[in-house]
Parts: structure tokens; sequence; C-alpha cells
């Protein structure tokens, strides 16, 4: 108990324990003394982080970061960092959900926390976990001669806890963004324990008692459909949906990553992607695979893209057996009477 | 609101659809009112989602309109299909504000008056080259200018789709052909701009129809759209792989609602013992068995009679897409007499290749070319009776009209018998059933479950049924069939 005393008044530890409020059996006799510790430097840290000003400001941040974000991305993003609230983002495969949680965390130069669900993924991997082994160690260590409340009161504490993303976020010094992506993959238990995360960005153990948020993160989930998630989650997101972009912005997005394609080319290169997506396909080629499929063309020195060129590389946008043999007979055939039309134009 | 409805003039109710009650003025009664359609559509717009809505719009200028609506979707509409149903009755609800507005305050607007003026043929080439442009500005004026010009002719029909179509007729708007979507030819103009002027057009005769009448048009659901089946047998495959998409993540997912019921799990104690190593050989946590999905074997039948062709066609394709769904997967098709289609179906990818080839090489009409359903469960018990056991499924698309002959329903029995379950999908609604010449009456008592299948969310349904979750309707009209037959 001297030992708690010194704790209590020991400002360093103090700072330590700020934003941990005791709970339990202890909370009683220390109540009075612990409640100031709950005050949270929010506001000041809010003010401390990049926010934007204004939408084009955003937007230009986030071209800046390396990411041409369509309007309604800048648009919630935006809403995002001005309400504080979580955002869930669902769209296909391969749009850039991801990216834009990355890109918002290099424009607010805000440290990216990602937490990768995934079936059966549990509150143990996703928000703490007490350190069991060392906890037995310092029970085996100290057995002999210490009494039952100074070890539970010492295997419950801080030093134990090993902190998982969800934690990581909220306990983080500095403003941080937190990537939950596909929470699709999860259960419903699971999106159940997240509530309390995104609506009040607190955390409650039970030993230890409640965790808040020092500083506000910035949270992007990502879905992508594969289930209805339920309607508490959604009730506390804002919603946005991404799909594939129009030619134009893909253009960009293109000749952003990939600046050494001529024009020309990635154009077409872009026109071809989009006629794939419009097949019927069991999986439909992402950006990422336009930019890969752009790096192969220079790689290959290829000058434009014709039937022989497409059918050599056409396994980077194409990645289904039965995909490709509709994509050869459809698109190939296309290219060629393309090809054909072209030289009798000129 | 309803007080201070109460104290303005008596309710004029027009001839079209009448005026809305009025509404205090402001932002925030129009957004309620607002939220209130979204949610007679079925969106559920909770206080949260209102309050959000109106902390955002304090963050961004409302000058914008895309802005505006956005944050509004952003904040109200929760997912692709909330977002499709608002977008539609965004328009509609901020256009019939305005309107009504207008009306109210009975403002005037100088209509365009030089309608007889207006070269035909000059008009028809500016409209075709906007639209190939997809200039938005330049679309919206010259709808105006169209619907002025054909104003003057008398020709309104006082129906706007009507009108709409007229007015495309005569401006001879074509759009190119699906076929040939890779390079805009000369002829066609693309099918989304010409979409968007379609719009205008209905927007600009809307306008003046409100006008005329002083009235708003009648508020009408949408939510039931095009949300049936689609069964144009010719349809692209693409599109029903679409409506697929969907289910299949579904699908894919599936069992994952009942992990959270432990009791019914089995505890694995091999994958429990090594987790227990890391807590010096306490068994802190149980490690459970995963739920393995069901995976059936199916064998469908198929009546491709000319009644019911689109709907099985669609049907077959749908099971076929979700194919890795489920073990094995034998579809037959049948009129007359029964034939094996499998392989058709997983060569083909278009409606029209797989109705030829099912017409061409499937033996399955005979004589008359009716429905004989009596005969199909004799050939159908000889052919693959050995096969089936209490592991298969038979699922039988069909409208059960027997043409008057013997329908074999012992016959039907037995086959019930050897199945392990038996389905029957009517894509007929219940109320047609057992009139006429329909016998579902006789094979009912056989199936584990009878269901009527013409939208997409029925079939949907139906799927999960069979590959193993339950969904709790179509779960308890099972158990009171199976109640019911013993």
């Amino acid at each position: 108990m001297a030992e708690d005393a010194d704790r209590e008044s020991d400002p360093q530890h103090h700072d330590e324990r700020c934003g941990r409020r005791p709970k339990g059996r202890n909370h009683d006799e220390k109540g009075l003394q612990g409640s100031p510790s709950i005050i949270r430097a929010m506001s000041e840290a809010h003010q401390e982080a990049v926010a934007p000003a204004s939408l084009d400001e955003l937007g230009a941040g986030l071209g800046g970061a390396g990411y041409l974000a369509s309007e309604p991305a800048t648009l919630v993003s935006f809403l995002a960092y001005k309400l504080g609230k979580p955002v869930l983002v669902e769209g296909p495969a391969g749009v850039g959900k991801t990216e834009l949680a990355k890109a918002l965390s290099r424009y607010g130069e805000r440290r990216l926390v990602r937490l990768q669900c995934y079936e059966g993924l549990d509150e143990a991997k996703a928000l703490y976990e007490w350190n069991y082994r060392k906890q037995l160690l310092r029970i085996q260590t100290e057995a002999a001669g210490t009494s039952w409340d100074d070890v539970q009161e010492d295997i419950f504490s801080p030093a134990f806890l090993m902190e998982r993303p969800l934690m990581a976020a909220i306990s983080a010094k500095d403003p941080v963004v937190l990537l939950i992506d596909e929470i699709d993959k999860t259960d419903q238990e699971f999106e159940a324990m997240l509530l309390e995360v995104l609506s009040d960005f607190q955390i409650s153990i039970p030993e230890l008692g409640v965790v808040e948020a020092r500083t506000r993160p910035l949270v992007i989930l990502t879905s992508n459909n594969t289930r209805e998630l339920t309607e508490a989650l959604k009730r506390r997101c804002l919603y946005l949906w991404l799909d594939y972009p129009e030619i134009e912005r893909e253009l960009e997005i293109v000749s952003l990553h990939v600046p050494e394609l001529p024009e020309t080319i990635s154009r077409r290169l872009i026109e071809v992607v989009h006629m794939v997506r419009g097949l019927d396909l069991k999986k439909p080629p992402s950006i990422a695979e336009s930019i890969d499929w752009a790096r192969a063309l220079i790689v290959l020195g290829a000058e434009d893209i014709d039937k022989a060129v497409f059918e050599r590389t056409m396994s980077i946008i194409v990645k289904h057996r039965t995909d490709l043999d509709v994509v050869a007979e459809r698109v190939g055939v296309r290219l060629a009477e393309d090809v054909l039309g072209r030289a009798e134009s000129r | 609101m309803s007080e201070a409805s109460a104290d303005r003039t008596p309710e004029r109710k027009g001839i079209y659809g009448g005026l809305p009650d009025p509404v205090a003025p402001g932002l925030a009664p129009q957004l309620l009112r607002f939220c209130d359609e979204l949610r007679r559509e079925g969106l559920k717009v909770g206080t949260a989602e209102l309050l959000d809505a109106f902390h955002a719009l304090r963050e961004i200028s409302w000058t914008d309109r895309e802005d505006f609506r956005e944050v509004l979707a952003a904040t109200l509409a929760k997912s692709q299909e909330d977002r499709r149903l608002f977008e539609a009755l965004f328009d509609r609800f901020f256009f019939n504000a305005v309107e009504a507005q207008v009306v109210e305050r009975g403002l005037k607007e100088e209509r365009f008056q030089g309608g007889d003026r207006i070269d035909l043929e000059d008009l028809k080439a500016q409209i075709q080259d906007a639209i190939r442009q997809g200039r938005d500005g330049d679309m919206a004026d010259l709808a105006r200018l169209a619907v002025a010009a054909f104003g003057r002719q008398g020709e309104s029909s006082g129906v706007i789709g009507v009108d709409v179509q007229r007015i495309r007729r005569t401006l001879e708007l074509r759009q190119q052909s699906s076929q040939s979507q890779l390079e805009p030819d000369q002829e066609g103009l693309d099918r989304e701009n010409l979409r968007r002027f379609e719009g205008m057009l209905r927007g600009e005769l809307e306008r003046a129809l409100i006008q005329r009448t002083q009235s708003l048009p009648p508020a009408r659901p949408l939510a039931e759209l095009d949300r049936a089946l689609p069964t144009g047998p010719l349809q692209d495959l693409a599109q029903v792989h679409r409506v697929v998409a969907q289910m299949k993540r579904r699908l894919a997912t599936r069992g994952h609602e009942a992990r959270g019921r432990r009791r019914s799990q089995v505890v694995d104690v091999r994958r429990t013992m090594r987790a227990s190593l890391e807590t010096g050989g306490v068994p802190l946590r149980l490690k459970y068995r995963p739920k393995r999905p069901r995976r059936p074997e199916i064998y469908v039948l198929c009546d491709v009679s000319t009644s019911v062709t689109s709907a099985s066609v669609f049907f077959l394709s749908v099971l076929h897409a979700l194919h890795d769904a489920f073990r094995k997967l034998r579809s037959f098709a049948f009129v007359e007499r029964i034939d094996e289609v499998t392989e058709i179906f997983e060569r083909e990818r278009t409606f029209r290749a797989i109705s030829e080839r099912i017409a061409r090489e499937a033996g399955v009409s005979d004589v008359s070319g009716y429905t004989d359903y009596g005969r199909v469960w004799l050939e159908f018990a000889g052919r693959v009776g050995d096969d089936l056991d209490p592991r298969s499924t038979v699922i039988v698309l069909g409208d059960a009209r027997t043409n008057g002959r013997e329908p074999h329903a012992e016959m039907f029995g037995r086959i019930s018998k050897l199945a392990g379950r038996m389905f029957w999908l009517n894509p007929e609604p219940r109320l047609y059933w057992n009139y006429g010449d329909s016998v579902m009456a006789a094979y009912e008592p056989y199936c584990n479950g009878v269901f009527e299948c013409w939208t997409t969310k029925q079939l949907e349904q139906f799927v999960n049924v069979v590959a193993g979750r339950p969904e709790e309707p179509v779960a308890s009209t099972l158990r009171a069939l199976r109640g019911r037959t013993g």
C-alpha cells in the first residue's frame, strides 16, 4: 500500500497512467485522487495535428500524398476530420479503399495503425491481451512470502498488458489513423465489441478500468461487402462507396504512378482495362493491376497495345483461367479489328 | 408543424397529385420531411443519422449541389442499395420541394415562346452533338428547347413517359447497340448520356405539367422498382452474374452468424492442449472445431416448356454461377421427357446459346411439346434413381401444370424417399397454384419445402436454405412443413 501511495504522488508515474481510470476495489480508496487523471488533452491534441481547413486543401493534400481522391472520397474524409466519426468504405476489391487510409496517414503525418480482420479474429488479437507467461513467472518468482493482494495488484498492471492494434490506436500519444481492414471478414460479435471503441473511443479492461483515447484517431473501416454489417455499426459511421474510377481519373492515377509511360499508350491501356471490366468476369482487374500492367509495358518496351502485346501480358490484369479465355476471345478479337481499322484509315 | 399548416389556407388539392402540406420555412423541416420519405422507402434513418447530417452540413458550403448531396448520402444512406434509393429520392424530393415553393408563391416563369421558329433539323443536329460530347449544361438547355418545340405542336399526351419517347423518336436519337461498346460508332449515341438527356426531358416536361396543373406529381414508392427476376430469355448472362455476385459473397461467409452459439460447438482437444502450453499447461482458452458449411449434392430438374422458360433458364444459370457452393451439381431439363444439360451450362455463356443448345441437343420434347410431369418422374427415377442417396438434394423448378396428364405423384414420392431433401420452386405466385391444370397440391406433401420464386430475394432465401444457413422465416416454414408431412 505504501508503494501505491508513492505511485500516485510520483508525477512521472502519474503521467503514464494518465487516461487509465482505476476501477474496482481500489477505486473507493483512490477515487478522489484518481479522477483528475481522467482529464485528457484531447482538444489540445486535436489542434496540434494537421487538419484540413477546406475541402480543396484536403483534396490537394491527398494528391500530394499520392492519392487522387474522387470528390465523394475527399468530402467524406473531410467530414471524418471535422466530425471525428469513423468512415465505413465499401466497394469492389482493388479500388483503393485501403490506400485511402494510407494516404490520409501520410497527409496528416499520423501513424497508421492497421488491424487486418480475418475469420475468428477475437479481442485478444485486436484489443489487448494479458501476458500470461509473464504473469505466471511473476507469481512463481514471488510465490513465497507475498500476500495475494500484492500479487494481484502487480500482475494486472499495465506492465503485463500486451497492446494490440485497437488499444495502440486508442492510447497513442499522437493522433493516428486507425485502419480496420475488411471488417466484413469478422463475425458479428467482434463488430459488437468494436462499438465501444468507435463511438466513445474507449476500451474497458475489467481488471484495470477504462482506457480512454488521449487523441481522437481517424478511423477508416473497409468492407468488401461479403456480408451485411450490423445496423449498430453502420449507425456510428459515415458511409463511402468507392467504385472503379472513370477513364480520366484512372488515367491520372496511372500517370501519377507510372509517369514514364506515354500518354497515348496509357490511355489505350485504361480503355482496354475498362473494356475488360465490362465483361462478365470472376475477378475484374483492379487499379493496382492497371498500374502493374503499365509498368510491365515499360519493361517490355511496348509501343502500342495490339493483339500480340495484349496476349502476352494479359495475365497481369486477368487472373482466372476461365476469365482468360473470355478476355482473349472478346478483347483479343476486338483489338485485332481495331488495328486493322486504324491501318485502313491511315 | 400540423398547427402551422392548419393556420394557413385551406388545403388546395390539385388534380395531378396535390401539394404537400406546407412546412415551416428553412432547411431543417425540409430535411426532416426528406428523412421521412427515406424511411418510407425502407431506409433505416435514425435520430443519430439525422444529427450527423446536420453536424456535417455545418462543415460544408451548401452552394454546391454535389457536395450537399454527398454529405447527406454519406450520413443517411449506408449501403449501396440504400444509396441507389437515396439518389432517386433525392432528385425527386428536392425537385418537388422547389416546385412546390414556386407554386406556393405563385411564381411564373417566362417560358420560352419562340418554339415555332426553331429549325427542327438544326436542333436535331445540336442535340445529337451535345449528347455525343456529354456536355451537361448544353443538354439541359437543349432539352428545354426540345420541349418548347414540341409544346407548340400541341402534341403533349399528358403522360410524361409517352412524351419523352415521342420526342426521342422525332429527334432520331438512337442508342448504340450493345455489341459495339468499344468505339462509339457514328450511328448510335452513348447509352449513359442518352439516359441523362431523357432524364432532363422528363424533368422539363414535369415542370411544365406542374405549372399547368398547380400541383405536384403523386409520390410513388420506389423500393420495389427493378427487384423482380430478370426474365428476358435473351438477356446477357453478365447481368445474371451481377445479381449472383452479391448472393455468392453472402453464401461464402454463411455460417458466421451461427458461431456465437458456443454451446453447439465441439471442443478441439488437440488444439486446446497445444494452446495451453503457452500458459504452463493450464487450458485457459478452449479451441473449437470450425464449423464446415454444408455442401450438398444437387440435382436440379427444370421445366423448359414455353410457359416457364425464361425463369428456369435464369434459375439454372444462377445455380451454375453458384457452382462452388455445392459439391456436385447436375442439371436436367424437361418438357415431355427429361435430359441432362449440365455440360451445356458449363460451356455456354449467354442465354441465347443455352436456349438454342437445349432446344437442339437435349431430347426434351417428343410429340406434343407439352409438359408431362408424370413421364418425367418415371424417366428421372430410371436414369438417376441409383445415384440418389440421403445426402442428395433434388430441386424441381416448374409450374406443376400437367396439361391434364397423369401426375404420377407416387413416383414423385419414391424419388423423394431416395433423396435426402426435395424442394419445389414455382415461378408462379402462390395465388395461382392449384388453379386450372396446376397440381401443386399433389406434389407438395412429398417436398421438404415449396417456394414461390420470382424475385431475386426469394431466390436468395432459397439458396440459403439449400446451402444450409436457414434464414428465420424460411426455416420456420420448413419446420412447419416437416411437422405436417411427418
